[in-house]
């Protein structure tokens, strides 16, 4: 479960209570919320990266090829880069299908 | 004095966009938060040599859950009233150390967040100081239009109309029922050497706003709209959608006022309707078609004024720049 990267002991507090990793909010995976998820056509996809910059999550990012895929360990499905795909390159599925 | 501050200023393209993020994977926002996003790209395009100081808030609340953090770069969370002094006191601070070659020379950019109600309500004195001051900073407005964190009450920036829970409608109430602070005109007031509107669904031309804002010395105020899922009561794909709509409907127009003059992002020539603009929304549900027509006379007379301004501090009336990341049909 999510929240167990989240407990920590009181011997282990910093000075002040900083937090001294950057980034270390990606130990939630907050890909658990999603209920549907992107599925890309690469025939239709132009990389024109408007999924990757219009992206809340931060989940999408550029392959070898140059497609731009988004991460399911982040991906709460939103679906606003189905939704802004200029080609409809993006559908949103059900989870469980 | 602004053209020499901005000669290493590279134009932000959809080709090139930053590769950086200030944020992490991970934060705790709504699905299809509109806020986060616009934090997102106003952190991609200040880049890795910078501090952020936040106002309480969604966005402060979403990025650090404790023991987790989903900034990446260095960052100062603050009471809801004075983020602009603590910025003012981070920049002073990096300025007599650097003096007193306690640090290396080097440029670091402090960047200011608040929320609407951090800004135009609880934060606005200490804003309105810092701007006075002539601090060099960044202040970042995103204005979701209510205080959602803690459960969509109103503020002065929540629009005429929409209803909230301090605010809610019913047989004698339309909700909100006095109209939004002009946040922008208040820091124009100022005389400072930058201010700007920006919108998410128009991402590379607030990219570029924010590149100004950091280049430019001096204080610049950022005011970016954010739509919230959750407040606004919309479909969660809908953020950029509707972000976009608030432009074409002349409700949140683009423009920037660099040392007085006023320059307009986006004409919009053929506007839709404000009723448009309010349908995906449920917050504006129960207006009532005359409701809605006082409220698109305001718009249009608001647009009208802002033309005024266009024209009265441009005497030569340049064309308006073309905002270049329009959506394909």
């Amino acid at each position: 479960m999510s929240t167990s990267s989240a407990i920590i002991g009181w011997k282990n507090l910093t000075l002040g209570c900083a937090i001294l990793e950057p980034g270390s909010s990606r130990k939630l995976k907050t890909g658990e919320w999603r209920s549907q998820h992107p599925v890309l056509d690469k025939e239709k996809c132009i990389k024109c990266a408007i999924c990757y910059i219009d992206c809340p999550d931060i989940a999408y990012s550029q392959n070898e090829e140059g497609y731009f895929i988004a991460d399911m360990t982040y991906c709460k499905g939103c679906g606003i880069c189905a939704n802004e795909c200029p080609k409809d390159a993006i559908t949103m599925k059900m989870e469980e299908e | 004095m602004i053209e020499q501050d901005l000669k290493n200023f590279q134009k932000i393209t959809q080709k090139s966009l930053p590769t950086f993020e200030g944020l992490a994977q991970g934060h705790r926002a709504c699905q299809g938060c509109g806020e986060v996003l616009a934090l997102r790209q106003v952190m991609k395009a200040l880049g890795p040599d910078t501090i952020a100081v936040s106002a309480t808030g969604c966005m402060e609340i979403i990025t650090s859950s404790f023991p987790q953090s989903a900034w990446n770069i260095p960052w100062l969370h603050v009471a809801f009233e004075n983020v602009a002094a603590v910025a003012s006191g981070v920049e002073a601070g990096l300025k007599a150390q650097m003096r007193k070659g306690s640090l290396p020379e080097k440029k670091i950019f402090i960047v200011a967040t608040a929320g609407d109600g951090g800004t135009a309500d609880i934060g606005l004195q200490a804003l309105s100081g810092a701007l006075e001051r002539g601090h060099n900073f960044v202040y970042v407005c995103l204005d979701n239009e209510a205080y959602m964190n803690t459960g969509i009450q109103r503020s002065s920036a929540t629009p005429y109309g929409a209803s909230t829970t301090t605010s809610p409608s019913g047989k004698h109430s339309i909700g909100q029922n006095t109209w939004k602070k002009d946040m922008p005109a208040i820091a124009v007031a100022h005389r400072i050497p930058y201010v700007a509107t920006a919108n998410p669904a128009y991402h590379v031309d607030l990219m570029n706003k924010v590149q100004k804002a950091k280049l430019i010395n001096g204080p610049a105020y950022l005011h970016i709209y954010s739509s919230c899922p959750t407040g606004w009561r919309h479909e969660i794909d809908k953020a950029v959608e509707i972000s976009r709509m608030a432009v074409e409907s002349r409700v949140f127009p683009l423009y920037e006022v660099i040392d007085g003059r006023y320059v307009l992002n986006r004409n919009v020539k053929k506007p839709i309707s404000v009723a448009d603009y309010f349908k995906p929304q449920r917050r504006f549900r129960h207006l009532r078609p005359d409701d809605i027509a006082h409220i698109q006379a305001r718009v249009d007379a608001d647009w009208e004024a802002l033309q005024q301004k266009v024209a009265l501090t441009n005497p030569a009336s340049p064309e308006p720049e073309a905002v270049s990341n329009k959506k394909e049909e």
